[in-house]
């Protein structure tokens, strides 16, 4: 066992003064293997990061959203819709929401005026998301005039701004009064935008929706699954579209890695020939040089991965924010909650460090099973 | 020590361009004495210490060493057999660029686990003897020819070996150089060792340190002193 141990110890430094003697090209290597690993690494761990967060939002949304269609088009719920629901079994709670766009000409930017359930502004007072602070100056107490569609000036004070934790869907909202906001985009009494509802049981979420569907023929019932569904695919897309931009990187550096696996060296051939010379056997020379390839894919790993989570949850992704974010005036600026899937580490593991480790391995397997007189040769 | 019966060696056998370098060799190499194969160019020297040495196997016949058959041995047992007992000094040297004096000469001590402090202590021992202490932590390719080839002289007998194998090793060394050789070979020999090398140096297969010189061309003995 002791000979067994000073044996690995010896291969381990064989192996280490081997990498040491190949500085320069095995350090290029391994910067462009670390900028790969990195790269992935960023848009799986943000995209991930972003669904999880949306997902964390929207657990606390309505089960199901009720809206109504006119000619294909979103319409106003009229007065009498919210009875004929309530009378649909399994509907524990109903609420009619009122919520709108307003495109403000000042920052060139879309805000979501909408009337909260709790906690609701007095008249002619707002409470704005983190963005709107930003791109206005505001500050709480601030006053803040808007011209409404009709063209009439509408001036509220600012009562509170909303806290950061919940920027993703909060960074462009302005909530007010029912009052101030019927007022503001002249809506009618007694319609509403679209309706929430709670519904008891989860099991039952689907079978309201169908009745919903055969009560109210105009109306369209949109499901909470629905919605996550669609923010992760829309995630989904936009990692397939940096994945695409990178894939000429990936490209890159499949080329150098074949290049650097399918052929050795002149001087790794000679080298490998002299070891087995001097009666170094043929699985000592492979785990050698299989402890080398391994060593560079798991450090470039290892350094591209913590670099990754770094750029993401420390830097807020800034080199893919744009793209994987979307596309807006008003860029929500949230710290993402750091959170490492397993799957999704041994994924990224399993398609960078083995394919290289496992590469690295033929030639030398073929170099090392050959005779060693040919180093007799010169 | 080594007998070899009815060697041959082919190579690119079957193919167009198969060549036989090795032509029926029938040899005993005795132990504790100096055996020199002397032939020109091409006469098939190097390849059949490469069979003695268990580098490569012959095409057709048997080699045995200590009265036992190797010739049909597995690979693993073939690379046992040349780390404990052989030891093996190249025409080119064949030194691990990059690696000190020192860590040249203890790599054949690696795949048998002795403990470091041994090996160094062994390696420091054979570079004393070779007067090349001084030298031991110099990268290799900062030595000069002689001391290059004193350093894979230690590496051959850092797992002390009863069997020494040169080729032509005094074909990249000046005259000085390679009288210098041959008082080495002087020594090993009177410890007993058994050599086996090849050369057409008339230094080296003229002096008294050779026991036996035979004679080769086109893949045959040719008779000797």
């Amino acid at each position: 066992m002791k000979l067994w141990l000073e044996k690995q110890r010896y291969l381990i430094d064989y192996t280490l003064a081997s990498l040491a003697r190949r500085k320069a090209r095995n350090l290029g290597l391994l910067l462009v293997y670390t900028l790969l690993v990195f790269m992935l690494a960023s848009v799986t761990l943000y995209t991930h990061a972003l669904r999880q967060e949306a997902a964390r939002v929207l657990a606390s949304s309505p089960e199901v959203i009720v809206q109504r269609m006119v000619a294909g088009r979103h319409d106003l719920i009229p007065p009498g819709y919210m009875e004929k629901i309530g009378r649909i079994r399994g509907v524990q709670k109903m609420e009619g929401r009122l919520w709108g766009y307003y495109y403000d000409t000042v920052t060139r930017a879309n805000y979501t005026f909408m009337v909260p359930a709790v906690s609701v502004p007095a008249n002619n007072e707002i409470i704005v998301g983190p963005a709107l602070e930003r791109s206005r100056g505001l500050a709480r107490n601030n006053g803040v005039t808007f011209r409404s569609y009709s063209g009439k000036l509408h001036s509220f004070v600012i009562a509170e701004v909303l806290p950061q934790a919940s920027e993703l869907v909060s960074a462009d909202l302005v909530l007010m009064s029912e009052e101030n906001f019927r007022a503001f985009f002249d809506y009618p009494v007694g319609h509403y935008t679209d309706i929430a509802l709670s519904v008891a049981n989860p099991q039952e979420v689907r079978n309201v929706a169908l009745k919903l569907a055969a009560a109210l023929p105009d109306a369209r019932p949109i499901l909470r699954d629905e919605v996550l569904r669609t923010y992760a695919s829309i995630f989904d897309w936009r990692e397939g579209i940096v994945l695409a931009l990178l894939s000429a990187a990936i490209l890159a550096f499949g080329i150098l890695a074949w290049e650097k696996a399918s052929g050795l060296s002149a001087e790794e051939k000679r080298e490998i020939g002299i070891l087995k010379a001097i009666g170094w056997e043929t699985g000592d020379v492979i785990k050698m040089k299989f402890w080398e390839g391994l060593l560079v894919s798991l450090t470039a790993f290892l350094v591209g991965f913590v670099a990754a989570y770094v750029h993401v949850f420390h830097f807020a992704a800034a080199l893919f924010e744009p793209v994987l974010k979307g596309w807006a005036v008003l860029y929500p600026r949230f710290q993402l909650s750091p959170h490492i899937d397993g799957v999704q580490v041994a994924t990224l593991f399993f398609f960078t460090v083995v394919p290289y480790a496992a590469a690295v391995l033929v030639p030398i397997w073929k170099a090392a099973i050959t005779d060693p007189d040919t180093v007799m040769r010169g | 020590m080594i007998k070899l019966q009815g060697i041959r060696k082919a190579f690119n056998q079957g193919r167009d361009n198969e060549y036989w370098a090795l032509n029926g060799i029938d040899l005993h190499v005795e132990a504790n004495k100096v055996t020199a194969l002397r032939g020109p160019s091409g006469s098939g020297k190097t390849t059949l210490l490469t069979i003695v040495g268990c580098l490569a196997r012959p095409t057709v016949g048997r080699v045995s060493l200590m009265g036992e058959d190797i010739s049909g041995l597995p690979e693993r047992f073939l690379t046992e057999i040349r780390r404990r007992r052989f030891g093996f000094i190249f025409q080119q040297f064949n030194l691990i660029k990059g690696l000190s004096a020192l860590d040249n000469i203890i790599l054949p001590g690696y795949p048998t686990g002795r403990p470091r402090h041994e090996l160094l202590a062994r390696a420091d021992e054979l570079l004393a003897g070779l007067k090349l202490g001084h030298r031991r932590e110099a990268k290799v390719e900062w030595l000069s020819g002689g001391e290059q080839q004193r350093v894979a002289i230690c590496r051959a007998l850092i797992n002390d070996p009863e069997l020494l194998i040169a080729d032509e090793p005094t074909a990249n060394l000046d005259s000085h150089l390679a009288r210098e050789f041959m008082a080495i070979l002087r020594d090993l020999a009177a410890q007993g060792r058994t050599i086996l090398l090849t050369s057409h140096d008339p230094l080296v297969v003229d002096s008294a340190v050779v026991h036996r010189v035979v004679d080769m061309r086109d893949g045959k003995l040719q008779g000797g002193r």
